[in-house]
């Protein structure tokens, strides 16, 4: 097991380094002028020049390459107009538009994204399993088709409609304002600020777990071993939610995975719609005036995510299927 | 259908080693003698009266089981024999209750250790069911929860039905484990079914269905999907234990090679129907159903390689339409031989065909016991 998560991790480092090599590649070929963007507005050609200079945009790829994945593991300095900016390791460059080294940028990004993420995901792996659970149980009754029919009438509204409608109606009224507030600084802040957009982003998504968990439980219920728990003459309850919904609850668990490491590179429409300063946002904004170097962090970020995910749900499957070995 | 009806095979060896460990706990068994048979005067604990299982459907209403009627005394063991789709496994279900009320209609009674099962509350069945009658299944692998340890299923079955500690179920499981002959059970108690052989993954569901005792143990084809060696040190081991506690056993198959062994009386099915029920000898010996004489033609004879199978022509019908009079009319060869056309228009009766009285049958067919001795059995493999 050890053995194998350690090959594991150096699997993912390799996948990351490449994805880093890779982004920074596709950059590279861009037929942009970087230092022009990232000078942002009052340019001057000075200005240009000690970008260029400083960030090495005249070297050829290799050289810049290993100076980013220099930075990343020891650190590096940038001048910018004068001064030298330090930048400690992890360093993922340096946003001459917002005048902060990108890592900084990111890890005051990232715990918002996070609060909502999670918060999100229990509402709706909450929601989603218990309302595909019992429509499963109940299959084919009204129960089960108004659980079917809201979540498809869901999921066929667009995301951004249901949050937009979401926060101009009921962000302020029905629910607090949305506004983020770090969580040591005030737990209960916190989630005020955020409920609303964790029962949004809980709701939509719930429905697409609620047809998952219906689907996988009707799978499990027919299977012969919960014929022989009924047999045992345990009762329909214990039947339905320890041997059925074990059963059916590790393929929704490879679903979760996928989706939160999906959800962590940024919940774009909620941040952006909700006013949360997540990873979503700061990426919207760097992708609008070609903000490079944050750019290139928010893909790392995602690779990062999507491995480690990976490597969790496989580790979680060992636990939740005692038939699955790692090896 | 002559794969369904399969009397013997070639011996796999690949579980045997693993399964000898088994085996070695009681050596005598192979060489067991058939215990002595004969009428039982007592009560039966089991006791089915017209019996009918019905599924509605959107194409109208499915007749899986009709007018069954047997018993099962205490120490015997019934056999229920017959094609996939004959109902065998339905009027099984019935008496377990596990049939879902909403989408099955069962009439008729089912009397079990005198109580009756049909109409019962679901809480009363799920009180019943593992307690005075247990089941064990076709496919121990699929039947057995895969993230549960076995002895984890072992004790929740007993507890469920006994107030006790979590440390008395434990050792009731370790016993049972030992009981049906898994080796160094205390060991064994927390490993999870993948990690069990297929005839061990069995003995686990014999020990599960038999840890509270039941007085009735209905055997859903539990040697189906096992080696032939694994499958009769299965069916040695149910045999003893059956003799052990004194239960009634039902033993539901479509192998007639297992049913020679294990079994008291056969009850043969067709389309939901018996066709022909009695002690074992006299029906496997001579039987008087042309149904029965087609089973006992598709098996292979294990000496006389050289005789062809004689699979029964055509396919079991459709229970949502059964033939008008008798339902195996389609597919019998002896239709003929019955004047004015009986089998197409009058439902046999199941009733005393011969002499022997304890031996019915549901055949127009005049004087069938010397049918089978002038033309059936010499063509027999």
């Amino acid at each position: 097991m050890l053995s194998y998560i350690l090959r594991r991790i150096a699997t993912a480092i390799s996948v990351i380094v490449v994805t880093m090599v890779a982004s920074f590649g596709l950059f590279f070929l861009a037929p942009t002028d970087p230092a022009g963007a990232m000078c942002g507005r009052n340019c001057t050609p000075e200005r240009i020049a000690d970008i260029t200079r400083s960030l090495g945009l005249d070297e050829p790829f290799l050289p810049q390459v290993t100076k980013y994945m220099k930075g990343v593991v020891v650190g590096r300095t940038f001048t910018s107009g004068g001064t030298t900016v330090e930048c400690s390791a992890p360093c993922l460059g340096y946003s001459y538009q917002l005048g902060q080294p990108v890592t900084k940028l990111i890890g005051n990004a990232l715990p918002v994204t996070f609060s909502i993420v999670i918060g999100g995901a229990v509402v709706y792996l909450f929601i989603g399993v218990l309302a595909g659970t019992v429509a499963a149980r109940l299959r084919g009754t009204s129960v089960d088709r108004l659980a079917v029919g809201a979540s498809l009438g869901i999921s066929s509204v667009p995301y951004f409609v249901v949050a937009l409608l979401a926060a101009l109606y009921l962000a302020g009224t029905f629910l607090p304002r949305s506004e983020y507030t770090p969580f040591f600084d005030n737990p209960f802040a916190w989630a005020s600020g955020l409920v609303a957009a964790w029962l949004i982003l809980g709701l939509t998504n719930a429905a697409g777990y609620t047809r998952y968990a219906r689907a996988s439980m009707i799978e499990s219920l027919g299977e012969d071993y919960v014929r022989t728990a009924r047999a045992k003459g345990i009762s329909e309850r214990r039947v339905v939610y320890r041997h059925g919904l074990r059963a059916a609850i590790t393929p929704i668990a490879t679903i979760f995975g996928l989706d939160l490491a999906f959800q962590l590179t940024g919940a774009i429409f909620t941040e952006a719609i909700f006013g949360l300063p997540g990873l979503g946002v700061l990426t919207l904004r760097a992708f609008s005036f070609f903000d490079l170097p944050v750019l290139m962090g928010a893909v790392l970020v995602g690779a990062v995510a999507l491995v480690v995910m990976n490597l969790v749900v496989d580790i979680v499957y060992t636990i939740l299927d005692p038939r699955v070995r790692l090896g | 259908m002559a794969e369904e009806i399969v009397g013997a095979r070639v011996p796999a060896a690949r579980e045997a080693a693993d399964d000898a460990a088994g085996t070695s706990a009681g050596p005598e068994t192979i060489g067991r003698t058939r215990r002595a048979r004969g009428r039982s005067d007592d009560e039966p604990f089991l006791s089915v009266r017209d019996l009918t299982v019905t599924f509605p459907t959107s194409d109208g209403p499915v007749h899986a089981v009709q007018g069954l009627s047997y018993s099962v005394p205490l120490g015997r063991t019934v056999a229920i024999v017959g094609e996939s789709g004959s109902g065998k496994s339905v009027s099984s279900m019935a008496i377990m209750g596990l049939h879902d009320p909403k989408s099955t209609r069962v009439t008729g009674s089912i009397n079990l250790g005198g109580i009756e099962i049909v109409g019962m509350s679901q809480e009363g069945l799920r009180r019943h069911r593992g307690a005075d009658a247990a089941m064990i299944f076709q496919d121990p692998q699929s039947s057995l929860h895969p993230f549960f340890t076995v002895g984890n299923q072992i004790m929740e079955a007993y507890r469920e039905h006994n107030n006790v500690s979590k440390r008395a179920a434990r050792e009731r499981a370790v016993e049972m484990l030992g009981m049906v002959g898994i080796p160094s059970p205390r060991r064994r108690l927390d490993d999870f079914p993948h990690q069990f052989s297929g005839g061990m993954r069995q003995r686990v569901m014999i020990a599960m269905a038999l840890v509270n005792n039941p007085k009735l143990l209905i055997a859903d084809e539990p040697t189906t999907a096992l080696d032939v060696t694994v499958q009769a040190q299965i069916l040695d081991l149910i045999m003893d234990l059956q003799q052990e506690f004194g239960s009634a056993v039902l033993f539901i198959t479509h192998d007639l090679g297992v049913v020679a062994e294990i079994a008291d009386d056969i009850l043969v099915m067709y389309g939901g129907r018996c066709v022909e029920y009695g002690p074992v000898n006299s029906i496997l010996g001579a039987p008087v159903h042309p149904y029965t004489w087609g089973l006992l033609g598709s098996i292979p004879a294990v000496s006389g390689a050289s005789a062809r199978l004689r699979p029964i022509p055509g396919t079991p019908p459709s229970l949502l339409a059964l033939p008008k009079g008798c339902s195996f009319h389609p597919r019998c060869e002896y239709v003929s031989r019955v004047p004015n056309a009986a089998c197409r228009e009058e439902l046999p009766e199941l009733r005393p065909r011969t002499a022997d009285v304890e031996r019915l049958s549901r055949c127009h067919l005049y004087q069938p016991d010397q049918l089978f001795e002038a033309e059936v059995l010499p063509r027999l493999p």
